[in-house]
Order: C-alpha cells, then structure tokens, then sequence
C-alpha cells in the first residue's frame, strides 16, 4: 500500500497549514525555512508515492479522480518550488501548503481511490496530454493562491485596516507579476497537453471538451488582458474564480465519465 | 560583587538635564577609563544617547559604588549635593532587569525601537576596548544582547511602523517593493512633505521631484534632496510615470481629483500610484482611493496605523516581560554564586 507515503505527506502540508494560521493570527514573524523544509519534505513523500503508484500501474499515475488530485497537487508544489524563490515569495508557500493539504485530504477522506480499472494499454500521448495537462492545472492553482494573496493585500491597503497578516505579505506589485507569470505558464502548458491529446485522433470526448473550454477560459483573460489591460485586480480575482470553476469541472468529468480513466 | 547602574532618561529628567550629563560620542572612551579609575569601581560602561546617559559598573559594595560614580560627575560635569536625587540608582537584580529592558528598547521613547541595541553595543564596546569591563560587565552585556535578539525574534515588539514617516515608507514598501527606481513627487515644500520624502530616500527612493507655488523654495528643497524643482503649474504634466506623491500644501480646495487622475491612471498600464495627502484641508479628493491602482492615504490614516502599531507593540509588552524575567533570574542566580566566594573570604 503506498497511502501511508501520502498521508506522511498530507502531514507535512498540514504542519505547514497550522503554521500559517498561527502566523496569521499573532502576526509573529513567519519562520519561512521552517515552511520550506515543510513543503519540501512535502513534496519528496508525494513524488515517493507517485512513484510507487506509477510503478505499480505500468503507467502515468493519473487514472482517476485520486490520483489527479494528487499528481495537481504534486505539480503546484513543484511549480512553487521552483518558482517561489526565484521571484523572491517565499512566503507563496505559506499558502501553498494549506491548499495542497485540503487537496490530499479531500483525496483521502473522500475515498476516491477507486480499485484499477480495465483500462487500454498506456498510449503515451495520452498520457503525455494528461500529465502535461494537470501540470498546467497546478500553475492555474498556483496562480490562484497568489490571487488569493493580492486581493487580501490590496483590500488592506484599500481600506487601510492593516491586519498583522499585512507585514507579512509581499509587495501586491510582485503578486501581480507572479499571479500573471503562472498564468502564462499554466496557458502554455495546457495548450502543449492539449496538442498532444489531439495528436492521438481520438474523437472528442468529456475531457477533452473541458480542457478545451479551460484553454479558452484562460486564454480569453490572457487576451483581454493584452489587448485591454484588464487590470492586475481582476486578473488576481479572475485567478482564484477561474480555479474554483476548473476544480468543479473536474469533479464533474469524473462524475460524467463515471469508470472511464481520465 | 554587586553590578549596579545610576543615571537619568527621558522618563525621569527632561532635555536640559539629560544634555548637562551626556557624553559625545569622541569623549565616551576617556569618560570610562575617567570613570573606571574611581576606586569603588572595577568595572563600567557609560551609555549616552539622546533619551538616557546611564552608568554601569561593578562594585565590591553597591552602596561605594553609586558614591563613586556620583564622585565621577561631581568631578567631571559639576554635580552638586543637591543634584544626587535626579539619578535613578538600582543595584543587582533591578539593574539587571533594567538593562535587559533597556536593550530590548521597552524603555525607549518609542516603545519597541532598534536603534538603542547598536548605542548600547557602542558603549559596551568602547567600555571593553579600553579595558573597563571584565567577567562581570562582560557576562551581563553579552546576556543582554543575547536578550535583545530573543525578544526581537520571538515577538511583534519591534513590528510596524510607529511614525507617519515611517508608516508611509512601510506602505510603499507594501506597494512597489524595493523604492530604488521609484519616482517621488512632493507637493508643497512643507516640512511634513519633506520628512516624509525623506523617510523614503532614506530607504533609496532615486528621483525626487519638488513642487511648490514658492519656486526658489521649492528648488532650495530639491537641491537639498538632490532632485528636481518644477513649476507649480506643470507638477500634473509629471503623473504619467510617477509613483509616489507627498502632498501638503496650502490650498483651500483639493487639487487632484478623481476626474484629472483617471485619465492619468488609464494610460500607466498597471503602475499603482501611492498618494499620500498630509495636508488640512486635504489636497487630494477621497474618491480618488477608487481608482484601481490609487492607494490613497491622508494624514489621520497614517496616524491612525502608527497607533495601532504602538498598541500592538504594548500588547506584547507581558510576553517580553515574561523572556527578560527568566533571564534575570538566571543572571541573578549566576551573580550571586560569583559573589559567594568573595563573601566567604572577607
């Protein structure tokens, strides 16, 4: 059984969840190694699991709702890793490891890890096309907690009630930066997993049909934003509606394509 | 060996007093070595600054101790009988716990304040250049650093910012990051305006922009800040790439409004603007704060948050307390088992 590696790692992330609580709420200074070791040990005992998995499933681990969960977990996690410090945000992961907390626990409490279907054997486009797919889905999650962190700073600094949580935050014009950054990356990344989906010919199908309406969702704020600068508020509040919707379509396609692998 | 401490602050004497008894900076380590030649005292460590001027020294017996060090400023800044009263005196533990609260700015004007920290390692270190300190000065500063740096890091005690300056470098920190590159505009050469932009230089803010109805005044203060005056009549012509802007003038009537920045606003692609309006009656009209990018701050909000910044500092005040305590403590137990021998053999 590899769920003893998961929840080790849910463990982590809620270390770090209870840590960014009490931060928020003394407003004591954030021990920001503290958070990092928390992701990173996060992180290993994730990859271990997924690893595991794939080993034993002779394929991408991503064959229902479970492990999708885990695997858009793993790549936001990853995605912070690498992008937290280069930008300086640290403190991204503060709110990093809340939400990949709730995504593990969801996983595990929600007992989705169904028993292995029969499935056709792996295509690597296909799987190519849903790795690559779900890794996009990580950036948009990630994008998504950096919406979360400009609006909190920009509300404070609109209203001007500095809560402790103020001091901590970084500058809302490197949340921006970093909110639009992922999204781009995420948009990139989806459409790469979108042409390898359609490189295999298969017809058209539940899943292909939401990544499609994903890539135009994203791509038509990337657009506006261009051509109209939409503003880093809506883009920031875009980020956080535009994940909640993605999360919901997904629990939907694994409803609609109910013993089918995704 | 008893470790005692003698002096005045900014809570027990005012100015005129604390002046007449404080040592410069160049004089500080002729002063000590003046001050650890009296015979009562081994050891001492003077600290002057401009709120407190405090003498601590380790003395066989505290009471030859405080008439040593009175002796010290009866010879050397003219203390009379009469004067003795204005020191406060504390010898072991309430010097201990005094210093210890001193380092870890609890007694400072503004409660919390880090400056105090480097005066006092100043004082320490002159004091032990010159030889003046040894196994008892020594040990109780070192403690009190180490007490300090606790405190600091275990508490909001020095968090937020606690003047308008301050606050308003804090908020455009929060906004821009760092100031380096940014665009400072002051409106109004008032002196306001002018420590505020210099709470924002001081954190490397570059290019400063001075706007007054007075231009000679208004080029005097650039020149001072090292930025540029520009007429009065034009300062609006500057908004497109600005990014902070001081205002405190004069006028009767709000000189940016809602309808002249939008605009503006629309073509800086993204840029926010920090207003900070500090001047009665205001300069900039509320609703600009609306305008996506605007952050709009006037005199009573910026005060407002320092005050809020020095109550939450007071909140703090019982969990440092409580760290200074248990080092005191500890100390106080070191001190006296380093006094028992000394008791035992005379």
């Amino acid at each position: 059984m590899d769920h003893p590696l998961l929840i080790a790692s849910t463990f982590c992330f809620f270390l770090g969840l209870c840590h960014t609580l009490y931060t928020l709420r003394t407003g004591s200074r954030l021990a920001v190694s503290f958070h990092f070791y928390a992701i990173a040990c996060g992180f290993l005992l994730q990859s271990a699991f997924l690893f595991s998995r794939g080993h034993a499933l002779g394929r991408c681990p991503l064959t229902n709702l479970f492990e999708v969960l885990v695997f858009l977990s793993w790549s936001m996690v990853l995605l912070y890793l690498v992008i937290g410090p280069a930008y300086r945000l640290s403190l991204l992961g503060a709110f990093t490891s809340p939400l990949a907390f709730l995504l593990q626990l969801f996983a595990l409490a929600m007992r989705l890890d169904s028993a292995p279907y029969k499935r056709p054997a792996p295509n690597p486009w296909i799987e190519l096309h849903a790795a690559i797919s779900v890794v996009a889905c990580g950036a948009f999650a990630l994008a998504g907690v950096a919406g979360v962190m400009y609006l909190a700073q920009e509300r404070q600094l609109k209203t001007r009630r500095l809560r402790p949580m103020f001091f901590q935050l970084p500058p809302i014009t490197a949340l921006a930066v970093a909110n639009s950054r992922l999204l781009w990356t995420g948009f990139g990344l989806l459409t790469a997993g979108l042409l390898a989906g359609f490189a295999v010919g298969r017809p058209l199908d539940w899943e292909k049909a939401a990544a499609l309406c994903v890539w135009l969702l994203y791509g038509g704020m990337l657009l506006a934003d261009t051509r109209h600068n939409v503003g880093p508020r809506k883009v920031a509040l875009f980020s956080v509606l535009a994940f909640t919707l993605m999360m919901s379509m997904l629990w939907g396609i694994n409803f609609l394509s109910e013993q089918r692998p995704l | 060996m008893d470790v005692i401490c003698l002096g005045l602050s900014h809570a027990t004497a005012h100015v005129e007093l604390r002046e007449r008894f404080a040592v410069p900076a160049s004089e500080l380590s002729r002063a000590t070595l003046r001050l650890g030649s009296v015979r009562a005292i081994d050891e001492a460590v003077i600290l002057s600054t401009c709120n407190r001027v405090e003498f601590y020294a380790a003395a066989e017996r505290a009471e030859d101790g405080f008439d040593g060090i009175l002796q010290f400023l009866g010879e050397n800044f003219g203390l009379c009988g009469g004067d003795r009263s204005i020191f406060y005196r504390y010898d072991a533990p309430l010097s201990i716990r005094h210093l210890f609260r001193v380092v870890c700015g609890l007694e400072s004007m503004v409660l919390g304040e880090t400056e105090i920290f480097g005066q006092v390692k100043k004082a320490y270190g002159a004091a032990s250049a010159g030889g003046m300190t040894a196994r008892h000065l020594n040990k109780l500063f070192q403690r009190a650093f180490r007490v300090a740096k606790e405190v600091r890091s275990g508490t909001s005690i020095t968090r937020g910012p606690v003047s308008v300056g301050s606050v308003a470098v804090d908020l455009a920190e929060k906004i821009f990051g760092e100031l380096a590159s940014r665009k400072v505009m002051i409106l109004g050469a008032g002196e306001a305006g002018e420590q505020t932009a210099r709470a924002l230089f001081s954190r490397g803010a570059k290019s400063i922009l001075v706007s007054n109805r007075s231009h000679d005044r208004a080029a005097g203060l650039a020149a001072e800040l090292g930025g540029r005056a520009i007429h009065f009549d034009e300062w609006d012509r500057e908004f497109h790439d600005l990014d902070i802007v001081i205002s405190s003038t004069a006028a009767p009537h709000p000189i940016l409004t809602r309808e002249k920045l939008a605009p503006v606003m629309a073509g800086r692609k993204n840029r926010p603007l920090f207003a900070i309006d500090l001047a009665v009656p205001r300069d900039i009209d509320p609703a600009v704060n609306s305008l996506e990018g605007v952050f709009l701050y006037d005199i009573d909000s910026l005060q407002a948050i320092a005050r809020n910044s020095i109550e939450l500092r007071r909140q703090e005040l019982s969990v440092c307390e409580k760290m200074i305590e248990r080092h005191v403590a500890d100390f106080s137990g070191w001190l006296a088992g380093a006094m028992a021998p000394m008791a035992a053999g005379s």
